[in-house]
């Protein structure tokens, strides 16, 4: 019945037929691309790259604490410190938070002064699922290190990050 | 709703040169803008977006959120002592909104 009326619009069985598979093909193209899928570590990687402007990243000098298995992804606590005198020639400038699986990657940016007298926050962070946290710090004379910890969320208690 | 109270714990009083935490909280949902309620339409974006902490009018440590901080966003971070004085706090949210607080800190002379 169907195919009888179709074939009245001047389509063949075959072309109907791939017609259907291409369909099948865009929509499940168009799913895996849809909001609630994660970002990439690539696209991390860029906008990384974006917000300490294409600087060399050099491994070291922080230290993250993140829970190995978070049983909440909506707040994990997450304390990251950076190894720096903070004196008035000498201090971390900024220290980014990304993580990779998040729908955004960027978590937030922390801004020290030497007034702030070490380079260390404690916060908590949205995981969308089991990932990859970085965070990267800027120095004042315009070098950038950064460190990376895992996290992985225990099934079911993702944040909607 | 609940107001946004914003809390913040730290010494009523500190020596010259000690670095002290400066704890801080204000309850806020930080809504994504992407999440569905009950009635099936999209939760629209409520963000804090900025926080700054100044001491005396020089700003101190400030902190940009981006969509992966959790709900109620609560900070510890550090200041250096360098005189008796007032630190302001100070959240921006998305609508122009502005939370402030402020807690003064004495030092004793020595």
């Amino acid at each position: 019945m169907i195919m009888e009326s179709i074939e009245q619009y001047g389509l063949s069985r075959r072309q109907v037929l791939i017609l259907g598979g291409t369909t099948a093909a865009a929509t499940a193209i168009l799913g895996l691309t849809s909001v609630g899928v994660g970002a990439s570590p690539r696209q991390a990687k860029k906008r990384l790259a974006e917000l300490t402007k294409g600087a060399v990243l050099r491994k070291g000098r922080i230290k993250i604490d993140l829970p190995a298995l978070t049983q909440d992804g909506r707040r994990t606590r997450i304390r990251v410190s950076v190894d720096s005198p903070m004196s008035e020639n000498d201090y971390v400038k900024a220290l980014h938070i990304l993580a990779e699986r998040n729908t955004v990657p960027e978590v937030g940016t922390y801004r020290f002064s030497p007034f702030s007298g070490v380079a260390e926050i404690t916060t908590r962070i949205r995981v969308a699922k089991s990932q990859t946290i970085i965070a990267a710090a800027e120095m004042s004379d315009g070098t950038v290190f950064y460190a990376k910890a895992r996290c992985k969320v225990a099934r079911g208690a993702g944040g909607c990050g | 709703m609940k107001p946004n109270t914003p809390r913040v714990r730290m010494k009523s009083s500190a020596k010259l040169g000690e670095i002290i935490g400066i704890k801080t909280k204000i309850r806020h949902p930080m809504e994504t803008g992407w999440r569905r309620g009950g009635d099936g339409k999209k939760v629209p974006r409520n963000r804090i977006t900025k926080f700054i902490c100044s001491f005396e009018g020089n700003e101190v440590f400030s902190a940009d959120f981006a969509s992966g901080v959790a709900a109620d966003p609560y900070l510890l971070f550090h200041a250096k002592v360098t005189g008796p004085g007032l630190y302001t706090f100070r959240w921006e949210a998305d609508g122009g909104k502005i939370y402030t607080t402020s807690v003064p800190l004495h030092v004793p002379i020595a």
